[in-house]
């Protein structure tokens, strides 16, 4: 599964790295504690998130992580975007819910056979 | 705490980095070890090693920037092992074996809402390196030496 499936199925906006939406997806990790992600997260996995400042991007950046989804209709300051647009990390955001969007990305997976 | 002598000698070519880190600044958090991670992707190191000492190394910066005053990372890169020294000016840490255990930390409310304080820091340090030195003198500072070695253990 790629970047771009999710955001089609689901509905989810861009923030940054609108280029790189072709990198493969192959699990999830949803925490809001940086290093419980950087102890639990692998690389290649969506990270779902409530948090919007500028360290999300380096926690992405050093575990390799394929892209942040920020929930609740969160928005990265504007230094978080622009560190993000120079480390290549793509930022998605929903309105939904940790639960609602993660509910749908686990079926999302599921069909895919990747959960 | 006295300082050591750099324990590697002799060797053919050791490289030296040093970076600043600043107490209290959390949005620079992790900057110290982004840069070092992308001196290693230009070596050809396996990315599982790699991301291994990326964990390692902000972990400990994040210490020092959550914990302490001021410190600095020095990372010695040589063709059999990274070793990073972290060390700071502040308050020490009491007790280390606790400090360790998953799950206790002394983060403020303030510090959790951003995300830091799950008391996770150490723990992440100790299970992705293969050696880890922690010394630490109450109101002075911590020093965490940790190496990790570049090629893959023979099962
Ligand atoms: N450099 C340091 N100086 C002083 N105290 C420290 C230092 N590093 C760690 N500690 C103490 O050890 C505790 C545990 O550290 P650890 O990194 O495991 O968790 P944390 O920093 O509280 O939270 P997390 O790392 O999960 O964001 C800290 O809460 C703090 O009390
Ligand atoms: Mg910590």
């Amino acid at each position: 599964m790629r970047i771009e499936d999710i955001i089609q199925e689901l509905g989810i906006t861009v923030f940054t790295g609108g280029t790189l939406l072709q990198r493969p997806v192959r699990g999830a990790y949803v925490s809001d504690m940086l290093s419980d992600v950087m102890g639990r997260a692998k690389e290649s996995d969506l990270w779902v998130t409530m948090q919007t400042h500028k360290n999300i991007v380096a926690v992405a950046s050093l575990k390799d992580v394929t892209a942040v989804l920020i929930v609740n209709g969160g928005k990265p300051d504007e230094d978080t975007l622009a560190l993000a647009e120079s480390e290549k990390i793509v930022l998605l955001g929903t309105h939904e819910a940790t639960f609602t969007v993660c509910g749908r990305l686990y079926q999302l997976m599921e069909r895919d056979a990747m959960v | 705490m006295s300082g050591i002598g750099s324990g590697i000698t002799g060797e053919m070519k050791e490289m030296t980095y040093a970076f600043p880190i600043e107490g209290g600044d959390f949005i620079k958090a992790g900057h110290a070890s982004s840069n070092i991670k992308k001196i290693l992707n230009q070596l050809s190191l396996d990315p599982a090693i790699i991301r291994r000492i990326a964990v390692a190394m902000y972990e400990a910066e994040v210490n020092v920037v959550a914990h302490a005053y001021r410190g600095s990372m020095k990372v010695f890169i040589s063709p059999e092992k990274i070793r990073v020294r972290v060390e700071d000016e502040g308050p020490g840490i009491p007790d280390i074996e606790k400090a360790m255990q998953e799950g206790y930390s002394t983060a403020s409310e303030k510090v959790r809402e951003m995300g830091f304080g799950a008391g996770m820091g150490l723990s992440n340090i100790k299970k992705n390196t293969d050696k880890l030195d922690i010394r630490s003198t109450i109101n002075k500072g911590t020093v965490v030496e940790m190496t990790t070695f570049t090629k893959p253990k023979e099962a």
